[in-house]
């Protein structure tokens, strides 16, 4: 399905459109793209590494634990990892790898040369990188936060954190809320309003459905966890009370405002998840997933209910039965559109001829562990049982299960599904399977066991146990397993990083695919599309008339970056957008918010520098200039060749 | 199965292929849970299981828990089975289920089917979790545990909520008789937790929480702070030793009073050493000792551990303790106590005294 060479018939125009769309080659300008791919790209590696970097993390802390009363951390040291390890794998990892895949395969899905803010896209990212750098260095310079990643008052606070760690703390994560934001509120104008002609709601791809419930998410949810990190900072630099009980103020508000974020965001990881899910089954069965309407709803459904349980991690801190009652029942009734995800999807597999390749293998391997870590999670919504468990190493075999499973193995499933796209090549199918059954097994021996060290009364958090508590043996092997794990994850690494240059050819659709981002070339064009593709089905690529060819737009200008927006519901041509072009100015200004946010740790009026210098660069970024190439003008008139 | 195996076997190199590995899994899954599960059993001297269970409130919880646990297998059970039957009746012949068919299979599993297993759990464990938040019975002896930076502060009221006895990391219960705890947070977030006897509540600073649990067989029964609470959170523990009513009025009444004076010439030194090293943080009721940052040590010798029972009280351990708290718990708020070795052995004479 080679549908985008037929429509190459003007190379001229073909050129210069590439042209128009080129990000600046060069190493020095790398810091002026803002193209959707390069950034989603770049979200992508970026978080890729902060796994790896929070996997060696729980390795050294499992190596702590390996033995009863073991003297290789200190108390300090390890309290240190394992709030590094948390905040990275929720905030540096999951939620980035997940905007990633939706800011690089939106736009292509939904048939559009990129988003509707560049620039801020770029903003976005350098600020994730930038909050990233200064924490890891925090880390090296052994001064990193200590006080777990839910940072609970009033153990974070100045009288019992003192030194800088904290403030990173406060400060980074301020930081990735705006990425977040940056990220989501790009994607909900992108999605809504630059759908190809004739993409009404219900034919958008699952994914992009997925996508859109994630961003909605965020906005609502990053702003509660900011105006609490904010107060702490502001509890912790000038004294304020707002969480300190002898003042008047109270512990459990920084509770609820860090988990009326918190527990969203377990599913802001969950959702896009879900709709990687639904794309993959889709192709590998190669017929349209069963419910899509149930499916959709079911996404909205998660997503407003996921703001309804954030107490059920409040359970044990005494608040009055009858409301934590009410907690109970919105964390069970969760399961319900879960459950129809699931059961829609094992109908769809329902007697299919699968082709059993590694990303259809993550899928599998995510029914087996996500079911596991659902059903537990059930249980810690009962509240007497949760009395017993919470902060136990149930817990954590609880949330690893529904992570690995709910948020891991798809992002891996959809790492060797879209590979091809963004590279060009195919991953080593021999390694995927390899990593994928070592992912799978260790998984299972790493954090099954971790059920019955909770039961056993193993509390989380913990730098060592003593002798006679009778843990050493599942420690022990849990250890074993942690580096089986390890080794699982090490091997989609390598093999990400060899088949970038020596995997197969993939061509435009190498799995038979049927949404959009497979309608052009592996990888893209610097224009996505040469012509805007017209869509009048759920699966366009498998419903055209002609097997080479899709409807398209055509008199989009080729000499400036234009874009055709597109009305809400029923996607019809609304008008023509022009995009701006690359810039350093992004990249300037998160340097200037760095510096003050940074400086402000250190000295407080350095936040004024910061403030001045940011607004010296808003004013760059927003300096009108002419949005197209000179002389060479020149319409695309050929709407008879598409 | 072994069709499968030799299949999979065969079909290694073949990048797309067609085999199942979901009876694998289920396979490997069913391996793993049993194993771990013969592992339950696991008991040793500081058994913290919740599993064990010596109170009816622990019991209670730990019915509700393999009432969920086998709800749970039967459930994990039957997805894999229908996910592992829709792959593979399409193997020789590839179908579709028909849309009405689709729908009804959603509609029951995955829409009514958990309704009603999640409306009895939830029925089931709020009527639970209202008997266990219930106020204790109005006999309930009254303890208020206080969370420090890491050990625990345990007093016993009256019926007035007047102190009448003060120890630290030990607490004794009568059994068959309701305790009811406050509990209370003199800096941090703590957790009351003894997994045997009650689930964990919170000690949340400005707030005074609740707990109550009726120990129903005597022993000693181990139990830890459950919220991280900084350097020594893991190290934070404490026993509860549930004894028979008269045994522990004996007790009680004994921690009451005072501290007897000391009879020899040591261990009068020792009492000098005392107020003039530790009683500045310590309290020995009876002596000039009467510092309050840490455990009140009055009759010390009587309990079965040290250092929020991280060590056995022996008298190696205490000198070991006393000469060098930061090797054994780095990071608490004991300062070595520089002392002569006379000093020290007159000392720990002095504070085996204390029983």
């Amino acid at each position: 399905m080679q549908s985008t060479a037929t429509y190459d018939h003007d190379p001229a125009s073909t050129q210069l459109l590439s042209r128009t769309w080129e990000s600046p080659p060069g190493v020095l300008n790398w810091f002026t793209h803002v193209n959707h791919r390069q950034i989603g790209y770049r979200f992508v590696v970026t978080s890729l590494v902060f796994f790896a970097l929070a996997g060696v993390l729980a390795l050294i802390m499992r190596l702590q634990l390996i033995s009863p009363e073991n003297t290789l951390l200190g108390p300090d040291l390890y309290n240190q990892l394992f709030t590094m390890h948390g905040t990275t794998m929720m905030f540096f990892f999951a939620v980035p790898a997940m905007e990633g895949l939706g800011i690089y395969l939106a736009p292509l899905m939904i048939g559009t040369r990129d988003m509707s803010f560049p620039r801020l896209n770029a903003f976005g990212y350098y600020v994730y990188l930038i909050a990233g750098i200064a924490l890891y260095t925090s880390l090296f310079l052994g001064m990193a936060p200590a006080a777990g990643w839910f940072s609970y008052v009033p153990l974070a606070n100045i009288a019992f954190s003192e030194g800088r760690g904290m403030d990173f703390w406060t400060t980074m994560i301020t930081f990735i809320e705006i990425s977040a934001l940056a990220a989501a509120v790009e994607l909900i104008v992108t999605i809504l309003k630059q759908r190809a002609p004739g993409m009404t709601l219900s034919r958008m791809p699952l994914f992009v459905w997925a996508i859109l419930v994630m961003s909605f998410m965020i906005v609502f949810a990053m702003p509660t966890v900011m105006a609490g990190s904010v107060l702490l900072a502001l509890d912790r630099a000038f004294f304020t009370q707002f969480f300190v009980a002898a003042g008047g103020g109270d512990p459990l508000l920084w509770q609820h405002l860090f988990w009326f974020f918190g527990h969203p965001e377990v599913y802001i990881i969950m959702v896009p998840a879900l709709g990687i899910i639904s794309s993959i089954i889709a192709t590998f069965t190669q017929r349209p997933i069963f419910g899509y309407t149930a499916l959709v709803l079911s996404l909205v459904a998660t997503g407003f209910v996921s703001f309804g349980l954030w107490v059920h991690h409040m359970f044990t801190t005494g608040l009055p039965h009858l409301g934590l009652s009410f907690f109970t029942a919105a964390s069970a009734m969760i399961a319900i559109p879960t459950g129809v995800q699931v059961f829609c999807w094992i109908a769809s597999l329902w007697g299919a001829r699968i082709r059993f390749a590694t990303p259809m293998l993550f899928i599998l391997g995510f029914f087996a562990i996500f079911v596991i870590g659902g059903l537990t999670g059930v249980m810690v919504a009962s509240i007497p049982f949760d009395s017993q468990v919470h902060d136990s190493y149930f817990v954590v075999a609880h949330l690893h299960y529904v992570l690995i499973g709910g948020a891991v193995f798809p992002f891996f499933a959809g790492l060797y599904y879209w590979y091809p796209k963004m590279t060009g090549r195919l991953m080593s199918e021999r390694l995927g399977r390899w990593s994928f059954a070592l992912i799978f097994i260790g998984t299972n021996l790493t954090f099954f066991p971790m059920h019955q060290l909770g039961f056993e009364g193993m509390p989380r958090r913990v730098y060592t146990y003593l002798a006679d508590m009778g843990w050493q043996d599942l420690n022990f092997a849990i250890t074993l397993a942690a580096f089986v794990l390890g080794t699982g994850f090490l091997l989609t690494l390598i093999n990400a990083v060899i088949s970038r240059s020596r995997g197969d050819l993939a061509g435009s659709n190498p799995w038979q695919a049927e949404t959009l981002e497979w309608a052009t070339t592996s990888p893209p064009q610097n224009y996505n599309f040469r012509h805007l593709p017209v869509v009048s089905s759920r699966t366009p690529l498998w419903d055209q008339s002609d097997a080479d060819r899709l409807e398209c737009v055509a008199g989009l200008r080729a000499d400036r970056r234009e874009l055709l927006v597109t009305t809400l519901l029923e996607a019809r041509a609304q008008s023509v957008l022009i995009m701006p072009n690359p810039s350093i100015w992004p990249f300037l200004l998160s340097l200037a918010v760095g510096f003050g946010f940074l400086g402000f740790m250190f000295e407080p009026w350095l936040f004024v520098v910061g403030f001045a210098l940011s607004f010296f660069m808003i004013v760059g970024w927003l300096w009108p200039k002419k949005p197209w190439l000179d002389g060479e003008q020149s319409y695309d008139q050929s709407h008879d060749q598409c | 199965m072994n069709q499968f195996i030799g299949r999979m076997l065969t079909n290694r190199i073949n990048p797309v292929h067609q085999i199942s590995h979901a009876g694998l899994w289920l396979v490997l899954l069913c391996a793993l849970s049993s194993g771990a599960l013969a592992q339950l059993s696991t008991d040793t001297s500081l058994s913290q299981s919740a599993l064990h269970p010596a109170s009816s409130q622990a019991q209670d919880i730990e019915l509700l828990w393999w009432i969920m646990f086998w709800a749970s297998v039967i459930i994990f059970t039957a997805v894999m089975a229908l996910l592992a039957w829709g792959l593979l009746s399409g193997r020789r012949r590839p179908s579709v289920l028909s849309s009405t068919a689709s729908m009804r299979f959603v509609l029951v599993a995955g829409v009514a089917i958990p309704a009603l297993v999640l409306s009895a759990l939830v029925g089931g464990s709020l009527m639970l979790g209202r008997s266990i938040a219930s106020t204790p019975p109005p006999d309930a002896l009254q303890v208020r545990v206080t969370g420090w930076m890491w050990w625990w502060e345990i007093e016993y009221l009256d019926d007035n909520g007047e102190v009448v006895a003060t120890t630290a990391n030990e607490m004794h219960v009568p059994v068959d008789r309701p305790v009811a705890v406050e509990l209370e947070s003199g800096d941090v977030i703590h957790s009351f937790w003894v997994p045997r006897l009650q689930g964990k509540t919170d000690m949340v600073p400005g707030k005074t929480n609740n707990s109550w649990f009726t120990a129903t067989e005597t022993g000693e029964f181990r139990g830890q702070c459950a919220e991280f609470c900084g350097l020594q959170h893991a190290l934070m523990a404490f026993v509860v030793i549930a004894q028979p009513e008269a045994e522990f009025a004996n007790w009680l009444q004994r921690q009451a009073s005072p501290a007897s004076a000391p009879e020899t010439e040591a261990a009068q030194n020792g009492l000098a050493v005392f107020e003039q090293n530790c009683g500045q943080c310590h309290r020995i009721r009876g002596t000039n000792a009467i510092g309050n940052l840490g455990p009140d040590l009055t009759h010390v010798a009587s309990r079965s551990t040290l250092a929020a029972a991280t060590l056995p009280n022996k008298r190696g351990h205490l000198a070991g303790w006393i000469s060098d708290p930061q090797r054994i718990k780095p990071g608490n708020n004991m300062p070595r106590t520089l002392l002569s070795p006379q000093e020290l052995d007159h000392l720990l004479v002095f504070l085996d005294s204390l029983d």
